[in-house]
């Protein structure tokens, strides 16, 4: 018989692994992907696949030639990034300008503080904002839903359900083209059928737990319901807020990010106020006609001081009296 | 015009407002220090290792300029030139301390001791040491993980790939006590530098009965006593099966080393011994 | 179901010892029997070399109040006193016996009735305890005695059986409340008695339907005893979580059972207290499980103490040819063995055999602070905060995230994606935070 092998206790382990986190994510992305296929067509496909392979690409360029580590891509965390970046942009955005927010994501908003783990704001919406700020006309021109669309960059585009809103529009989806998607918005982002599905397989897998997105959600509906009591023909209905713009893909999937969300649930309910509060006070008074993005990283830079001083419930928390 | 005019007056007044602030406040808190603490600091080293017994070099410095005499004062990183300095700064006289340097007694290599069972965990002597006694069947040996090697800030001892032994490079050590601090058995000794860099010890710290020894390590101490025995100046001792040197009394004469039945006392950088010329008759025969 | 509100993991059950009757190992050649238990300092040898003892003999005596009593589990001949390896990864005194044949201390009750009246009074069983050296059984080996002493100024207000068993692969006690569950009921009237309590609890994991079936049974023929079943979730056994779940109360951060009125002994415990007090049989022997992947034949074992794991394995089928990892009680906190010379302690619950296959640890990554560590942590820790404020020495901090609270139960390392060493570190984190503290207290002095 060999040696044995001592080692400290424990001696069994879950079989846990990145690897596993991030293809759980991959899989509860799956409707929201197919969506955005069938709506979006092939823009869809040529905007996500460039940007999962630029993301991918520049991760193991920069691992292996400037950080001189280990090879970091097979933890599939690239492959997420990549997908939840594609999910942020329109789909009919060219592909040199994807390549670019790929760079920023990664080479930015991930590889520059140390790799995964290390950096404080969310990679994808690092990359979202910069090419938001940087390419403004190409990022907000919304292609119109056409199932199996066959153009590309000269997809036909109309506005958002949000553009709608903040200019006052009439023409805003009804109730059910919002829930299953059939509006105009980044491919991601426009059906809350799927990307409820997606949730719901994700606190299945226990991946992540429903403190973060039940709050945002929550949050964005008392206040949007607040004003809407208060004034329903300048304020849309609180419905029409969560079923619209980035905010379900915000709350689920970007939001709920590992390394930039804090680590208590008592942490998570302040994040998550936090977030919803800012995105309507942007939605509603800013002049942008979207503020989940903007929201969820300035809560990001607040995640290390909310892990600092909120601390878990203890076990025997001894009451000072 | 008047714009500009407004804002560098403004400006300018905000700036001077505030440096006659500062000056004041930095006049009313200025903190009263003798001087020379800063001119002794500018002499040492500055590598804040701590081996002087001080939490950095500005604590020394303050010390040594509130002493009365430098005696049990000295930085092992600049030696008696940094004293030397120092001293005459202060006015006072540097007194000369024998060199120290840090020495690893274990001589359970691979190849002596041999390893019975696989550590799979975190690689670190104080870790290990806390869950079990090593990968051999010596528990108070070298673990080999280096928490010496990162302890040291003067890369002067490295963990030898082969053996699985620290080794002390003796132009780097400064006897500074920061590896005899991290290793977990105490295995590291500051002992006297020697003579010409010349010392002897015993190469083990196991206090096992020596029988139990013998299977586990071929070099190790089996508390036999002959070294004791042999030793004409009393610097040998012999405690819970553990020979022990002690390095001020101890006069390198090396008999002790010649009777060690385990080569277990070891002799650091000196000469090869002559080979003992055997008695031959000189009888050449012609022819 | 009544279960802990906090954390916890659902570790595979892996019970296949399960249901398998007691048997005998037969006596080995010669006995290594420790005197040095895991808390306390070890005992004072009371015999020397060259004497004749017999089973149930007295040969170290407690050294100091926080120490126990140890009994020779063989009759024949002291060979030495010298060090032996134990299960904690250094040598420790122990006492060397060869076996010749099995005579008895004749003060020992070996009739098989059970005796159910005990006309002891509380401070004569505690007594009586403390002479037959029990310690608890469920691993941590604190001497009993002292358990059961309750300090001035506080009041116990129930008894907690600890039947929950918790670690995988264990199933000695679940063996043990199926054989003996007449005696252990009676061992918890002493109990009941000793600390002068009317109730008292009896927690059993739902894995063990039929334990609980049967420790329901007997306790129907005393007063005060209930057995509440617990959902299955480790570590349901740890005694605060048993305590929250039993009582609602929590223990409050650094302080003991006995602040919220709870006193807690494991059924092995129970049991051996059972036959201190009634047979006059000091602890000896005890069930050990044998188990593992490999193991053809998993069970449950009587061994008494001292006896080499060598000999164990050798009786029970051997070691099974893939093995990498030989541990000594359950793969949540067991202690990984260098060898099998080492013998079986008092707190010795397991032999669990782990194929080479599951023996190697994950690559460890960056942490990647998904926060599971936190969620699943039963104390309510934050241990990736407390791996890398141990890893930089930082001893304020940790006191002050509460490592000391940490019972090392190693859910955090159990479900953590990156493979971070996080209860080693902890360890050490405690260890350094421990000194500082007893260092605090000798300067307060």
């Amino acid at each position: 018989m060999n040696k044995l092998v001592v080692s400290p206790s424990p001696h069994v382990h879950s079989g846990n692994s990145i690897q596993k986190e991030m293809k759980s994510v991959l899989i509860a992305l799956i409707p929201a992907y197919l969506v955005a296929l069938y709506y979006f067509g092939v823009g869809a496909l040529i905007v996500s696949v460039t940007s999962v392979l630029s993301c991918v690409l520049f991760e193991y360029l920069i691992q292996k030639f400037i950080l001189k580590g280990e090879k970091t891509i097979t933890d599939c965390s690239a492959i997420v990034t990549g997908l939840l970046l594609a999910f942020n942009l329109p789909s009919n955005l060219p592909i040199w300008i994807v390549i670019i927010g790929a760079l920023v994501a990664i080479g930015v908003g991930k590889m520059s503080f140390g790799g995964l783990g290390n950096n404080p704001f969310n990679p994808a919406l690092v990359g979202r904002v910069f090419l938001l700020i940087s390419f403004p006309v190409q990022m907000t021109s919304w292609p119109r839903p056409i199932p199996f669309n066959p153009a590309y960059m000269d997809a036909e585009t109309s506005a958002t359900a949000l553009t709608a809103l903040k200019e006052h529009l009439e023409n805003i989806p009804s109730a059910l083209d919002m829930f299953i998607g059939n509006m105009g918005g980044s491919m991601g982002e426009v059906s809350t059928l799927a990307l409820l599905l997606g949730f719901a397989y994700l606190l299945y897998r226990r991946t992540i737990s429903w403190h973060i997105p039940i709050t945002i959600l929550f949050t964005v509906f008392v206040m949007t319901g607040i004003f809407y009591l208060v004034d329903p023909q300048t304020y849309a209905s609180p419905l029409v807020h969560l079923m619209t713009g980035g905010l379900m893909l915000g709350a689920i999937f970007m939001a709920t990010d590992f390394v930039t969300s804090p680590m208590t649930k008592r942490g998570m309910f302040v994040y998550g106020i936090g977030i919803g509060v800012i995105t309507v006070v942007i939605r509603l008074f800013g002049s942008y006609p979207e503020g989940v993005s903007f929201a969820i990283l300035i809560m990001n830079a607040f995640t290390p001081l909310i892990n600092t001083y909120i601390k878990p419930k203890r076990f025997g928390e001894v009451r000072k009296k | 015009m008047n714009l500009i005019l407004v804002s560098v007056l403004s400006l300018g007044g905000i700036g001077a407002v505030s440096a006659i602030i500062l000056y004041f406040i930095s006049q009313k808190f200025q903190v009263e220090e003798d001087s020379r603490i800063e001119e002794v600091e500018a002499a040492l080293p500055g590598a804040n290792c701590g081996g002087c017994g001080f939490p950095g070099c500005r604590a020394f410095a303050a010390a040594c300029v509130k002493a009365d005499s430098l005696e049990n004062l000295a930085c092992p990183v600049g030696g008696m030139p940094t004293m030397e300095k120092v001293a005459n700064i202060l006015g006072k006289t540097a007194m000369p301390v024998d060199p120290l340097i840090a020495v690893v007694r274990c001589g359970g290599s691979c190849e002596h001791r041999e390893r019975t069972n696989r550590y799979d965990g975190v690689k670190s002597c104080a870790i290990v040491h806390n869950l079990y006694g090593g990968e051999t069947d010596c528990s108070w040996g070298c673990l080999g993980y280096g928490d010496c090697e990162n302890s040291c800030t003067f890369d002067a001892i490295h963990i030898n790939p082969i053996t699985l032994l620290p080794e002390v490079d003796e132009e780097k050590c400064t006897a500074c006590g920061a590896c005899v601090k991290a290793c977990p058995k105490n295995i590291i000794q500051l002992r006297k530098k020697g003579h010409k860099s010349r010392r002897i010890y015993v190469n083990c710290v196991n206090q096992d009965k020596g029988a139990v020894n013998k299977k586990v390590c071929d070099v190790a101490c089996i508390g036999c006593s002959k070294c004791f025995n042999v030793c004409a100046y009393d610097a040998i001792s012999i405690h819970n099966n553990l020979a022990y040197i002690d390095d001020k009394k101890c006069t390198l004469c090396r008999k002790c080393v010649e009777v060690c039945p385990t080569n277990s006392i070891l002799e650091l950088n000196f000469p090869p011994r002559k080979p003992k010329v055997e008695e031959t008759s000189n009888v050449v025969l012609n022819g | 179901m009544k279960t802990f509100k906090m954390g916890g993991i659902h570790p595979e059950e892996c019970k296949f010892s399960a249901g398998k009757k007691t048997e005998v190992i037969s006596l080995p050649k010669q006995v290594v029997i420790p005197l040095r238990h895991y808390s306390g300092k070890p005992s004072i040898p009371e015999v020397a070399k060259g004497d004749m003892v017999k089973v149930g003999q007295l040969i170290g005596r407690a050294d100091g109040f926080v120490s126990a009593n140890v009994h020779s589990s063989v009759s024949g001949k002291v060979v030495k006193i010298d060090n032996a390896l134990d299960a904690f990864g250094y040598k420790n005194p122990a006492v060397f016996i060869d076996v010749i044949g099995d005579d008895w201390l004749e003060t020992i009750d070996l009739t098989p009735k059970v005796k159910r009246t005990c006309d002891l009074e509380s401070s004569e069983i505690i007594k009586k305890i403390a002479e037959s050296g029990i310690v608890g059984l469920g691993g941590a080996t604190f001497p009993t005695h002292v358990k059961l002493s309750v300090p001035a100024g506080k009041k116990a207000e129930v008894l907690i059986i600890n039947g929950a068993e918790c670690e995988p692969y264990l199933t000695c006690d679940h063996q043990l409340m199926l054989e003996k569950g007449e005696e252990i009921i009676i061992g918890i009237t002493i109990l009941m008695k000793a600390i002068q309590v009317k109730r008292a609890l009896v927690g059993i994991e739902a894995n063990k339907p039929d334990a609980i079936l049967n420790i329901e049974k007997w306790a129907k023929t005393v007063e005060g005893v209930e057995v509440i079943p617990l959902k299955v979730k480790y570590p349901q056994g740890s005694e605060k979580q048993l305590i929250q779940a039993l009582t609602g109360r929590e223990v409050p951060s650094g302080g003991l059972p006995i602040d919220v009125g709870a006193i807690v002994q494991n059924v092995a415990t129970t049991f051996a207290v059972y036959e201190a007090v009634q047979k006059n049989k000091p602890l000896i022997e005890r069930v050990i499980t044998v188990t593992g992947k490999s193991v053809p034949e998993p069970g449950n074992y009587w061994v008494r103490v001292g006896t080499p794991l060598s000999h164990v394995v050798e009786k029970t089928g051997g070691i099974p040819e893939d093995t990498g990892k030989i541990v000594a009680g359950g793969p949540m906190m067991g202690r990984a063995l260098p060898n099998l010379e080492i013998s079986v302690a008092k707190g010795t619950a397991a032999v669990l055999f782990i194929p080479s296959s599951e023996s190697g640890r994950g690559k460890v990554q960056n942490c990647i602070r998904c926060a599971k560590c936190v969620f699943h942590c039963p104390m309510g820790l934050e241990p990736y905060l407390l791996m890398n404020r141990s890893e930089k020495n930082l001893l304020d901090e940790l006191e002050q995230n509460r490592v000391m609270d940490c019972i090392e139960c190693g859910s955090c390392s159990y479900v953590c994606p990156s493979n971070r060493p996080l209860v080693d570190y902890i360890r050490y984190g405690k260890l350094k935070v421990g000194e500082l503290i007893r260092s605090r207290k000798v300067q307060q002095l």
